[in-house]
């Protein structure tokens, strides 16, 4: 054998062994998400679940032999950060742009993959509501991890972040306030349940899982930046297959979903906000 | 130490302007990749760039995700995500929660450049008033990398490179106007 590896090669192959055993154990594949963002929630989670010095192989083993351990598992590698109303000038161009287009549907059918705790699924409710949609629509909101589903399903969020949320629903064109749909008390900002009556939360995997709706809008934001090129590539063509023709795509603002394969199946509708259709069906004009 | 292959640089408060001097006293011909992460608070870049490109000798771009890292050209972290160099020399962008209170945050940087690169980067920690980055350039001298700090004492705000001294050391600790001269000297073929 040639010069021994080094701890940066050793700490890869612990990574590719982890990668192995969580889809040879418990049938999640993370092979084709980018590698660095990957390494550094792997590294996050052997410290918290690996043995003292947090190295990744010493968490390996738990992950062969304490299937328990799989719902935080998948939860360590979301570590997702959201905020109401992100990007509030998505959400403008959402209530200005989009809605009118989708009012014209008698049922709407709304896909948010990759929702986290929920923070952009209340964001889309309130949306609705306040655009006398609500009663029409029916949104499917995804992840990965049970454990997110779990919190996102409860609405219940740290108080700090009201203020912030409340200014970006006015930045995004609310026209009530956020305290009209929410409570405080004890530290907490509760959602009101109302807002989840059409929501159905529920565990679905981008990386495997098949399209299940028929949709008029699918939003995905920042989770298609963890995932390699091909993967990507697979997400969108997932994407365009459930939207209905003239549906529409919203990405990250920063994401890049190129120009070639499934990504040539969308035309911008403001490609700054990362916001697209599905292209018309080929053949004769309109 | 290796020719450096590219040039990682960290500020926060008071780092709009060490960056300018910085880069304004660059060598056009580096070619290094010059990648920066700069706290601002705002929610895009573009005042920044637009502020550091008339100063900078280099030209100059906010990095974008699945892009190659380019030699020669300064590139920017986006607001609102970290960015992380890959190992065959991509950029890839990270919605993960924060780190020091900062997204981008500079340890997110300069750990996964120091990983891509090893003894072939040089970190540069400005001006700034948290400490974030301390434990990036403590990854990248493990590694094997060069680690500048701005001299605390010509810091608009001193914080961010006396904890870099204080947690990782430095190989040089040197005042503003002579950061640019000695990455020069370093990096010049
Ligand atoms: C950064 S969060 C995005 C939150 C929100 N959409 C936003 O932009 O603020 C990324 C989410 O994607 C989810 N995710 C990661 N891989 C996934 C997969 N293969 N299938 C479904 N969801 C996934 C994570 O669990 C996490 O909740």
């Amino acid at each position: 054998m040639s010069r021994a590896p080094d701890d940066i090669e050793l700490e890869g192959i612990e990574l590719d062994l982890f990668v192995e055993a969580m889809r040879r154990r418990h049938g999640y594949d993370f092979g084709q998400y980018a590698p660095a963002s990957l390494l550094r929630r792997v590294r996050q989670l052997a410290k918290r679940h690996g043995d003292g010095d947090g190295a990744i192989s010493t968490l390996i083993h738990r992950v062969l032999h304490e299937p328990e351990l799989l719902p935080q598992l998948l939860e360590g590698l979301s570590v997702p950060a959201s905020d109401m109303f992100r990007d509030p000038s998505v959400f403008r161009a959402l209530r200005e742009q989009v809605l009118p287009q989708l009012a014209t549907h008698p049922q709407i059918t709304i896909w948010q993959a990759g929702c986290a705790r929920g923070e952009e699924v209340y964001s889309l409710a309130i949306l609705l509501e306040e655009a006398g949609l609500y009663e029409r629509s029916q949104i499917f909101a995804t992840d990965l991890s049970e454990l997110m589903l779990e919190q996102a399903r409860e609405g219940i969020y740290p108080l700090r972040a009201a203020q912030q949320w409340s200014r970006n629903y006015v930045a995004a064109g609310g026209s009530h306030s956020l305290a009209d749909y929410c409570s405080a008390r004890y530290g907490l900002l509760k959602l009101d349940r109302r807002l989840r009556r059409n929501v159905t939360f529920a565990q679905h995997n981008l990386v495997a899982d098949e399209v299940f709706c028929e949709a008029q809008l699918v939003l995905c934001r920042n989770v298609l930046i963890y995932f390699s090129n091909p993967l990507q590539q697979r997400c969108l063509a997932r994407f365009r297959d459930s939207l209905v023709r003239g549906g529409f795509l919203c990405l990250g603002l920063r994401e890049r979903p190129g120009s070639s394969g499934a990504a040539a199946d969308f035309t911008p509708v403001d490609a700054n906000l990362r916001i697209y259709r599905r292209a018309a069906a080929a053949g004769p004009g309109p | 130490m290796k020719r450096p292959a590219a040039i990682v640089l960290g500020c926060s408060a008071g780092g709009p302007e060490a960056l300018r001097a910085v880069l304004g006293g660059l060598d056009p011909r580096l070619p290094q990749a010059v990648l920066v992460c700069c706290h601002t608070g705002s929610e895009t870049v573009d005042l920044l760039c637009e502020l550091l490109a008339r100063a900078s000798r280099l030209p100059l771009i906010e990095a974008a995700e699945r892009e190659p890292v380019r030699g020669g050209v300064v590139q920017v972290a986006p607001a609102g995500y970290h960015l992380l160099v890959e190992r065959d020399l991509h950029f890839t962008l990270s919605a993960d929660a924060r780190v020091n209170l900062s997204r981008p945050s500079i340890d997110v940087l300069f750990a996964s450049a120091a990983a891509a690169w090893r003894d072939a980067l040089v970190g540069v920690v400005l001006s700034g008033a948290n400490a974030d980055g301390a434990e990036g350039m403590h990854e990248l001298r493990r590694l094997g990398g060069c680690a500048i700090v701005q001299s605390p004492d010509s810091a608009l705000a001193r914080a961010m490179p006396q904890a870099a001294i204080d947690r990782a050391g430095a190989d040089h600790c040197v005042p503003l106007d002579a950061i640019a001269p000695l990455l020069n000297q370093l990096c010049l073929p």
